[in-house]
């Protein structure tokens, strides 16, 4: 059975899969259709969907909601990214579960509002104050937008953490033919439901952790016990402190709670080939047209190994490092001036001691157009 | 014994300088507390920035502390989640002005939420700056001349934009307790603007009193107490009531059909469908995947058209193939279907890279035209403007075989609405006739 459908859908019904009973968002192109999607379905669920006043109180309903033991997603564009800004570090201090889809276009600023773009990979995780981890997921297809926005929702709630899933105009607002199966497949084994770590009976202690990477138990607003939400500098109690020493265990719980478990979040799609000596690292759109590229090479006779990313960030460094054993020239397309480069560039710098650092090229478009896999094949080598 | 709570302090001390007013209205919310008797569980205080963003921290209840200008919005999220909740918001006249967009849009919304305004006519917390209370001629640290500006009245604003309980006071009204009780049992958007001394910073350097605060309200014309009162349904109740009949309802669920038909197609067909708002060109274009589905292709569909509707190009690129479908683009058509002159505009690279082994399905009246691609004239004079397209992508598939005509054909039925499915029904027969001649070298 196949079914003809966009992104935009997949991850309304995702997220619906998942259990998500609250929407807060603010009309954007690319992201609108989304929205639309969640108007009309939540209340099917008992749950409410809204268009708040703009992207500032969309944001801040989804984290109030989400504390008050929602389910909360909520999605934007670049623009309304930029709007987000501060409520990510409120979710991340906070400690929130929230899910923020990115429909990504070209930007800066207004940008492109109907063309494509990524340009947000390195302003998702580095879009607000203090420099603490995010988790960001990237599907290439309508069955990995389904799939992922249930894996966002999971790792929301796994972590306490606002989780995006980063995608963009060409994969949300595209059409194309899907296998049913694939949606029950892909990532079958990531399927659980998400949940919460709950707080027990007796008292609670609403940031409370037994090691800097634990996650402290949640108790919704309204429920059994008192709970106190702060995104000021705060103690286990969630009281203001200024004592540098909660104050260090804190901050760097933020970071390993999500450092320390990379594994559990770490998702790529990993296509190598024994001897090749050029691997393409690709993610989101850039990553079909990727495809189509190491088609042609391969029925050229080339040997060309390939990694999609679908977990952004934290980067998966463990799935590059082992993907690059070998590899002479990496070649990354995006859609930006290079991003995602950076981290791979990264990567290879720590293997300089070893004498075997491979060469590195962009495959870059700020035009509104995709790459063209013919480009991809021409840098191949 | 009904157990009674006597206070919902705790037993920490107010952290504010000698002769703020904060202390006080604090003290009369716990008093309105102490009267109403809610579940502290079922309680919570939402804290803006600046000094009254402390206030939560010295109360048993849930407290909820977040971003400046933004407690509303976070209140108005937990009272979405949960109606039951008593949601009060503590802010300052800072957090009015720089989230003055969030309170407006709250009253206008009715949403269920107690919103008390600690006033006090400047920045206390970050040196005595001016805010949008500032009293004309006020001195403050960023208006040393005096306040330029004119005050906003935040109670006179949320009173005409939709908010059902309004006060306007002071700090040092008696009846407080009963006005923030009063708030409380409002069930939509209450708004007490409480005036204050700011002792830090407004009052010396304004020679501020207690006298001046109080003859501050009559001298600028406005009433004190419930200045503004009215029946309107709660917005999260509201919601609940407007949507109950959705409850259970099935979701949405995919569209998923089976292989159908059989399709001669060996090798990917990209096509481009350029025309113009009002033709359907999307419509047709989904119709067009839909029916290579259920003929066992692949196929991929995406669009360009402006941001404004009825007006301009609409360009849908269709690519069908007997292999699944990675890149979705199209340089180079192989078949291009010319809708209307919008169209041929904005697709221009992609018309101009057809070559003799391309087909060009175009309207009669687009031409003459100078191209390379073979030309099949399509006449569509009879057609109304919202059948155009499908009726030449009909034809274009009654043309081409690419698949099987009756695979459109289900698709219509399959997926659109019965009265649509009629006419588009109606827009397929037609389209046998759309082409003069039959041509063989497609």
């Amino acid at each position: 059975m196949r079914e003809f459908v966009d992104g935009s859908e997949a991850i309304a019904r995702g997220a619906l899969a998942a259990g998500c009973n609250f929407y807060a968002g603010y009309p954007i192109t690319p992201a609108s259709q989304i929205l639309h999607h969640m108007v009309r379905e939540l209340p099917k669920v008992g749950g409410v969907a809204i268009q708040g006043e703009d992207e500032i109180a969309s944001f801040g309903m989804c984290i109030g909601a989400a504390m008050a033991g929602a389910r909360c997603m909520t999605a934007t564009s670049g623009p309304g990214i930029s709007l987000y800004s501060e409520n990510v570090g409120v979710a991340i201090m906070g400690e929130v579960p929230v899910v923020v889809v990115d429909v990504m276009r070209l930007g800066p600023a207004t940008g492109g509002a109907t063309t494509v773009g990524q340009g947000d990979v390195q302003f998702i995780r580095w879009g607000t104050s203090g420099g603490y981890p995010i988790i960001a997921l990237c599907p290439t297809n309508p069955p990995e937008c389904y799939s992922l926005t249930i894996r966002s929702f999971q790792l929301a709630e796994r972590f306490r953490s606002p989780v995006f899933l980063l995608t963009d105009r060409e994969v949300a607002a595209s059409m194309s033919t899907v296998e049913v199966e694939a949606y029950e497949s892909l990532f079958r084994s990531e399927h659980a439901p998400p949940s919460l770590k709950q707080a027990g009976e007796g008292p609670f202690i609403p940031y409370q952790i037994e090691s800097l990477d634990d996650v402290p138990p949640f108790s919704p607003i309204g429920g059994p016990h008192l709970v106190r939400f702060t995104t000021s500098t705060h103690d286990e109690r969630g009281f203001l402190t200024k004592d540098p020493k909660k104050v260090a265990r804190l901050n760097e719980h933020l970071a390993a709670k999500i450092e320390a478990h990379r594994d559990e979040i770490e998702l790529v799609s990993s296509d190598l080939q024994p001897e090749a000596r050029t691997l393409v690292i690709s993610y989101g759109i850039t990553a079909r047209n990727a495809i189509e590229a190491i088609r042609i090479a391969r029925k050229n006779g080339r040997k060309v190994s390939s990694l999609i990313i679908h977990s952004l960030w934290p980067v998966p460094e463990t799935a590059i490092k082992q993907a690059l054993r070998g590899i002479e020239r990496v070649v990354v397309p995006e859609l930006n001036l290079g991003q995602y480069r950076l981290e791979v560039e990264r990567l290879l710098c720590s293997k300089v001691s070893s004498g075997e650092r491979a060469e590195i090229v962009g495959v870059n478009r700020v035009d509104g157009e995709m790459v063209n896999p013919q480009q991809i094949v021409e840098r191949l080598s | 014994m009904k157990l009674e709570y006597i206070t919902y302090r705790n037993s920490s001390p107010y952290p504010f300088c000698p002769g703020c007013s904060h202390s006080m209205v604090l003290d009369q919310l716990n008093a309105a507390l102490v009267k109403l008797q809610p579940d502290p569980r079922q309680v919570v205080i939402v804290t803006d920035i600046g000094c009254s963003g402390l206030s939560d921290q010295y109360f048993n209840t849930n407290a909820f502390h977040a971003l400046h200008g933004r407690a509303v919005t976070y209140g108005t999220g937990l009272k979405l989640a949960n109606p039951n909740l008593k949601v009060i918001v503590i802010m300052g006249d800072g957090g009015c002005g720089i989230g003055g967009h969030h309170v407006l849009n709250a009253a206008r919304r009715n949403i269920g939420l107690t919103v008390l305004v600690l006033n006090n006519f400047n920045y206390g917390m970050t040196g005595g700056q001016h805010s949008v209370t500032t009293p004309h001629g006020g001195k403050t640290t960023t208006t040393r001349g005096g306040n330029l500006e004119h005050p906003l009245d935040i109670a006179g604003t949320v009173a005409i934009n939709g908010a059902s309980f309004v006060v306007r006071t002071t700090a040092f009204d008696k009846n407080l307790p009963d006005l923030i009780e009063q708030a409380i049992l409002n069930e939509g958007f209450s708004l007490l603007d409480i005036w204050e001394l700011c002792s830090a910073h407004y009052v010396p350097n304004n020679q501020f009193t207690r006298r001046d605060l109080e003859s501050l309200v009559k001298t600028r014309g406005l009433l004190t107490g419930v200045v503004h009162k009215e029946e309107r349904a709660e917005y999260a109740n509201a919601y609940r009531r407007q949507e109950a009949s959705q409850v259970g309802k099935p979701t949405m669920q995919g569209k998923a059909h089976e292989q159908r038909f059989a399709a001669a197609l060996t090798r990917s067909m990209r096509i481009v469908i350029a025309g113009a708002a009002g033709q359907k060109v999307v419509s047709a274009s989904t119709l067009l995947g839909t029916g290579a589905v259920l003929a066992g292709l692949w196929a991929t569909r995406r669009d360009d058209y402006p941001v404004t509707v009825m007006t301009g190009h609409s360009i849908s690129e269709v690519i069908l193939s007997p292999e699944e479908i990675f890149y979705t683009g199209i340089e180079r058509p192989d078949i291009f279907l010319a809708m209307a002159s919008e169209g041929l505009k904005s697709a221009h690279r992609q018309f101009d890279a057809l070559t003799a082994e391309d087909v060009l399905y175009i309207r009669k009246d687009l031409l003459p035209l100078e191209t390379k691609a073979c030309i099949v004239p399509l006449d569509l004079g009879h057609v109304s403007r919202k059948e155009a397209t499908i009726t030449a992508v009909a034809a274009m598939l009654r043309h081409t075989g690419l698949y099987p005509i009756e695979a459109f054909e289900q698709a219509i039925g399959l997926t659109q609405r019965h009265e649509i499915a009629e006419e588009n029904l109606k827009a397929l027969e037609r389209s046998s006739t759309v082409i003069a001649r039959p041509e063989t070298n497609s």
